[in-house]
């Protein structure tokens, strides 16, 4: 005799495959897919407090243009000036970047069109990014927030990848104490980004701060980093590297404890040196992961606001303002259609780099390995 | 054994072995050092800040209780809200999304789904006739979300019949985790004006479920990788004998992967006990978490330094002890599924 609960339970299991998937879906279309057509939609008006509640005039792509060649323009981009010596040094080496990323492609011999398209895409953004910096980065220009964010993403990483992988490298070696230096390097990513934001500003205090003694001993004591659009710029990009080297370490030590210890002792054997072994066995054995590890952290960068908020306060002027905070300080100013529009811009970047990196790096990586 | 010992295979020469250390300890000082900082300019008195850099209680300045009463008796419930506030949406978002998404991770590691493209357009012009109902001509939200239910439910019986392209088990995956390159501020200022219909700005509810949206791609990722790692003769000699799905998966697959689940989970709360941005879109008094009190002691005669490291101190101290206890997952549990690529 079938009861109604064996039936309920029959009906459960049948369908458990898509019940299970049914909450994580769901969160995801209400709280991403939706708010970003709502978005999409911010971006093409304008938005004005009534009376009662507020109401939201369609103005097409005027928010755009507003940003990239109207009056925002100065915030988004920044301010031009004919390219200087330092500008053609950016310029030439994309050219020699772009010149030989198409070479490979096309003697590679796996020319596809939807490979050509994706780098068409690439390439575009990549071409006129390095434009973008050349033409804003001299003595007199401004670099905009679309830059300050691409100049936090570029180097933070490459400063988290390098120290992070390198201490992970000594830490994977056969020493006493690793546990001990894996405790201690796992911290940082524990504290609040706004806890470390002003933590450094304490330390990079030049009167008062812990480093201070230093400074005056080389000359250093009058200058002050706030003042200075890059200085500002770097010690965001310190107290960010500070925090997500430990997640690099992380990983990394893992990917060195996993490779291939028998093929290490037999080249050790034929009396391989260091160095050959690690650029022969250990470095293609851990590159897979990363490059993943790093375009994790790429996606993550991106996002960053904690840090240039409360360390810098976007300031000197604008110099260290993120795109994510630059567009909370529009939703403060309550011009709501130029904060979705400049998170659109933000999205459209930061999609392109992310996946564009996964094409072209992650998955040649993944596959030279098999 | 002797120094003079021949040298064994992977035993590094002394000078290498000094700089290896070296190298340690200096970046060891580098992590450590502002902690140490942090922690004295805490039993600082205001004057022993701006006084100069002191280095050794005791030492250079005689250390004060002065900022730990201020921010435990004098502030009292002004700090203890925002506390309490993180520590309820940081536990029950990491346990929802640790639920939601383990899910849905060994849901796509086991079944095959092919979610219909045609269904799922209809259910896209679905949610944006409801945008544009609720948006647009000011209806009722309530009214409209019933609407687009049903729309959706008649659509996709009557749709059925037609044949259409499906999707993969990959490609909902991709989908998934392609949420995290989304950045939250794309999506802050509707969240704002849908908690704001719903009258749930500055509550638990909205900071927790917005903090389990966030986190769900992680999870998703990470135990996906782990899932797929577990054999399934287990669960189909379960099967055999009649236990139903639920069953297996939380008595035979959440038990066997412990170490995926803490490490997952640990990184998950430490994100939302960190997380800043959506907080602040989203709170303002009553759900004020931590990480706004400590960005809020910018006071308008500088920084007070002091009151800022006691609220880092008390914020920090938790999880560390946390990491800790867990230690040994974290290292096993984080990194199974990276490494593996």
């Amino acid at each position: 005799m079938e009861t109604w609960q064996t039936r309920t339970v029959d009906w459960f299991d049948r369908h458990s495959g898509r019940l299970f998937v049914l909450p994580a879906s769901l969160l995801i279309l209400a709280f991403s897919i939706f708010p970003l057509i709502i978005s999409a939609w911010l971006a093409l008006s304008r938005f004005k407090l009534g009376s009662e509640g507020y109401e939201l005039i369609f103005v097409g792509w005027n928010n755009f243009r507003k940003l990239l060649f109207g009056s925002e323009q100065y915030h988004l981009l920044g301010t031009f000036m004919p390219i200087s010596w330092l500008g053609w040094l950016i310029v030439a080496a994309a050219i020699v970047l772009i010149g030989s990323g198409i070479r490979s492609f096309v003697t590679s011999g796996h020319m596809t069109v939807m490979g050509a398209i994706g780098r068409l895409i690439a390439f575009g953004l990549f071409a006129s990014l390095a434009w973008l910096f050349a033409a804003t980065v001299g003595d007199k220009g401004q670099i905009g927030s679309l830059s300050t964010t691409i100049f936090y993403v570029f180097l933070g990483v490459a400063i988290q990848f390098v120290i992070g992988a390198g201490l992970a490298f000594l830490c994977s070696l056969r020493i006493r104490g690793r546990s001990f230096f894996r405790v201690v390097f796992f911290v940082p990513l524990m504290v609040t980004p706004v806890g470390i934001a002003y933590t450094f500003r304490m330390m990079a205090d030049m009167t008062v701060g812990p480093i201070s003694p230093l400074w005056h001993w080389l000359g250093l004591g009058d200058f002050s980093w706030a003042t200075n659009a890059w200085s500002a710029r770097l010690v965001v990009v310190l107290g960010d590297s500070w925090q997500w080297i430990p997640f690099m370490f992380l990983v990394m030590l893992a990917a060195f404890e996993s490779q291939p210890k028998d093929e290490i002792e037999a080249a050790e054997l034929d009396g391989a040196s260091g160095f050959q072994i690690f650029g022969d066995i250990t470095w293609p054995s851990v590159a897979p992961v990363a490059a993943t590890i790093v375009l994790i952290r790429m996606i993550e960068a991106f996002k960053i606001v904690d840090l240039p908020n409360v360390l810098t306060n976007g300031g000197p002027g604008i110099a260290s303002e993120s795109l994510t905070l630059h567009a909370f300080m529009q939703w403060r100013a309550l011009d709501l259609g130029a904060s979705a529009a400049i998170s659109y811009v933000l999205l459209f970047t930061s999609t392109i780099i992310c996946v564009s990196f996964f094409n072209f790096v992650v998955n040649p990586a993944r596959r030279a390995r098999q | 054994m002797s120094i003079f010992e021949s040298k064994k295979l992977g035993e590094m020469a002394v000078g290498t072995k000094i700089v290896v250390y070296g190298v340690l300890s200096i970046w060891s000082f580098i992590v450590l050092f502002p902690l140490y900082w942090v922690l004295i300019t805490s039993f600082k008195l205001p004057i022993a800040v701006s006084g100069g850099p002191f280095y050794l209680p005791f030492v250079d300045f005689l250390p004060s209780l002065h900022a730990w009463s201020y921010i435990f008796f004098d502030l009292g419930n002004d700090t203890f809200r925002p506390y309490f506030n993180s520590v309820v949406v940081a536990v029950f978002s990491t346990f929802l999304v640790m639920i939601a998404g383990s899910l849905a991770a060994y849901a796509l590691s086991r079944f095959t789904f092919r979610p219909r493209l045609l269904t799922i357009l209809i259910f896209i012009f679905v949610v944006a006739l409801v945008i544009v109902l609720v948006a647009a001509l000011g209806v009722n939200w309530l009214i409209a979300v019933t609407v687009g239910v049903a729309l959706a439910v008649i659509g996709a019986g009557v749709f059925r019949r037609i044949p259409s392209p499906t999707l993969g088990n990959p490609d909902i995956l991709f989908w998934m985790i392609s949420q995290r390159i989304l950045p939250p501020v794309v999506a802050a200022i509707p969240i704002y004006v849908m908690f704001q219909q719903v009258r749930l700005l500055d509550t638990h509810m909205a900071l927790i479920v917005t903090y389990t949206t966030v986190n769900l791609p992680i999870v998703v990722w990470l135990m996906y990788d782990f899932f797929v790692s577990i054999p399934k003769d287990l669960e189909e000699s379960a099967e055999l004998d009649g236990a139903s799905r639920i069953r297996i998966f939380f008595e035979i697959i959440l038990p066997l992967s412990k170490p995926g689940l803490i490490a997952t989970s640990l990184l998950v709360l430490i994100f939302s006990w960190n997380e800043y941005l959506l907080a602040l879109f989203l709170s303002t008094a009553n759900a004020q978490t931590m990480p706004l009190l400590v960005a809020a002691q910018n006071a308008t005669r500088g920084p007070q330094w002091w009151y800022m490291s006691v609220l880092i101190i008390i914020m920090i101290v938790p999880v560390i002890l946390l990491t800790l206890v867990l230690q040994r997952f974290i290292a096993k549990g984080l990194l199974l599924g990276a490494v593996k690529g």
